[in-house]
């Protein structure tokens, strides 16, 4: 027998969803769909669709360059649709780096001038890390939907009542 | 030392060794002992015993749910056998309980608990599994993967009760974390994900920040689990754990959540029931399909049902000591409103 694996698109994905059996409401389990989220999205906006206090999962949508990023700790970045390229750089100026303490990534103003790192190609499925103090741009020549694990920082954007099954 | 769930928070820590019967005469299969807990098995069912009642579960059923707690290390909080048995995660001691967790035993007094020592306990969990699993039976395995647990003592299957789990401490493929899953390491596409895309990211680090920069491909990585509702651990950000696992058939325990935590479905299908932690009455039914994403509070217990083998990415928070603070009320059971 031959088998299918079903992953989704924003062009082609169908949404479970809470019933309720007891005495709660459906809003307690914040459920969304990340491609109804980057259908909705501006390109690079960062929405927060899962939240463990200062931890968060973040989703992208994709299309063109982003802006380039730097963050004091590790990120990763899971692309769940289409393909892209990540883009390093180790920044000359050590003072781009946000401080230790800060949570999430910054928003660089420009290609920061450094050191060519490397670069990474990924499709579907891929999970690229974000290095710690290493600024980043992703690059993605089709429309392409990001999973970022973060944490809560200044991009975060937080909507949970237009995403979420109330 | 009985107790009940009214007592839990002044139980003491056991910590003599479990007890060995000989084989059985007929059947083939040694008694274990703990406590005042007793465990035997048959060629049907398992047998708990505790000083107020006795419990009887599909023996199949109860090894696929031992071994998940065995190979979790018992797991964030509570693991549900089913409605009336299960063990709770205190991180320096485990308790064993018999109806602690549903209402009618609550009711009529006849629910039970001990607490242990955390290494005597896993000892004798793991020494059960390794008597109780016959040559053929892989607990770890979907139904349709593996032969029957059931019957007379046949054999044993040692490599498949010792299976651990990968946990990186960083990131999958960095040099010295755990490696990505190949043929070469014994780790074949499973049947359900052979359509499964199977190329690798490339990545090109410049000269000087080779092994700085790092990818691979998820989705071949979790193609290749040789089990099922067994998270592994890919990445770590902070206290931010990505724990991906591929599910089949039903979860073998109601996991009850001590903390929140986050499923996000990466392919196919699960639907979860979910119950109160405390009670098991019924709650909700959450269905996730491919994209969805949903919390389980910190107050619930859940049991997933995936009829073809999926992808699901369980996001944990481990900072230590979230038990209390959601125990307490410091840290509310959801994790956002609106």
């Amino acid at each position: 027998m031959s088998v299918t694996t079903v992953f989704g698109s924003i062009d082609k994905f169908e949404k479970g969803g809470v019933e309720i059996t007891g005495n709660e409401e459906a809003r307690d389990y914040l459920f969304s769909n990340m491609y109804e989220v980057a259908g909705n999205a501006q390109p690079w906006e960062r929405i927060v669709i899962a939240k463990n206090l200062e931890n968060t999962v973040e989703v992208i949508r994709a299309e063109g360059d982003s802006p380039w990023y730097i963050c004091s700790h590790d990120e990763t970045a899971l692309l769940m649709q289409g393909s892209m390229e990540v883009r390093f750089i180790q920044p000359a100026d050590s003072g781009l780096a946000p401080p230790e303490e800060n949570e999430g990534s910054v928003k660089l103003t420009g290609e920061p001038e450094g050191e060519v790192m490397g670069h990474v190609k990924a499709t579907r499925g891929h999970l690229v890390l974000l290095p710690a103090g290493a600024a980043y741009q992703f690059r993605a020549g089709e429309l392409s939907v990001i999973l970022l694990q973060t944490l809560l920082g200044d991009e975060s954007i937080e909507k949970w009542a237009e995403i979420c099954q109330h | 030392m009985a107790a009940t769930a009214e007592q839990i928070t002044d139980l003491p820590v056991l910590t003599e060794a479990h007890r060995e019967s000989a084989p059985h005469p007929v059947n083939g299969y040694k008694r274990f002992e703990i406590g005042s807990f007793r465990f035997e098995r048959d060629e049907y069912f398992a047998r708990i015993q505790c000083p107020t009642v006795t419990h009887v579960m599909d023996v199949e059923n109860f090894m696929r749910s031992m071994i998940r707690d065995v190979a979790w290390g018992f797991f964030y909080g509570w693991v549900n056998f089913d409605e009336v048995f299960g063990t709770v995660n205190n991180y320096d001691s485990v308790d064993v309980f018999m109806g602690a967790y549903n209402q009618a035993y609550k009711d009529s007094g006849t629910d039970f608990t001990e607490r242990f020592e955390p290494g005597v306990l896993q000892a004798c969990f793991k020494g059960l599994m390794l008597d109780w699993t016959n040559a053929g039976f892989n607990p770890f395995a979907a139904p349709l993967e593996t032969g029957s647990g059931r019957g007379p003592k046949n054999g044993s299957n040692d490599e498949a009760v010792n299976f651990q789990r990968e946990l990186a401490d960083r990131f999958v493929s960095l040099p010295g974390d755990t490696p990505i899953r190949s043929d070469e390491n014994g780790r074949p596409v499973n049947r359900q994900f052979a359509d499964v895309d199977q190329s690798e990211p490339e990545v090109h680090a410049e000269a000087g920040f080779e092994g700085q920069l790092a990818a691979f491909n998820l989705f071949k990585y979790l193609s290749r689990s040789p089990v099922t509702w067994n998270p592994s651990i890919v990445s770590i950000v902070r206290s931010s754990a990505y724990c991906p696992t591929s599910e089949e058939h039903i979860l073998p325990v109601d996991h009850g959540n001590d903390r929140v935590e986050w499923f996000i479905q990466m392919s196919d299908e699960i639907t979860w029931r979910v119950a109160d932690k405390d009670s098991a009455a019924p709650m909700s039914v959450v269905t996730m399909k491919a994209g969805d994403v949903a919390c389980m509070p910190a107050d619930i217990r859940h049991r997933g049902f995936s009829p073809k083998r999926s992808m699901l990415l369980v996001w944990e928070n481990l900072t230590p000591g979230l038990e209390k603070r959601y125990a307490s009320g410091e840290l509310p059971p959801v994790p956002a409103t609106f």
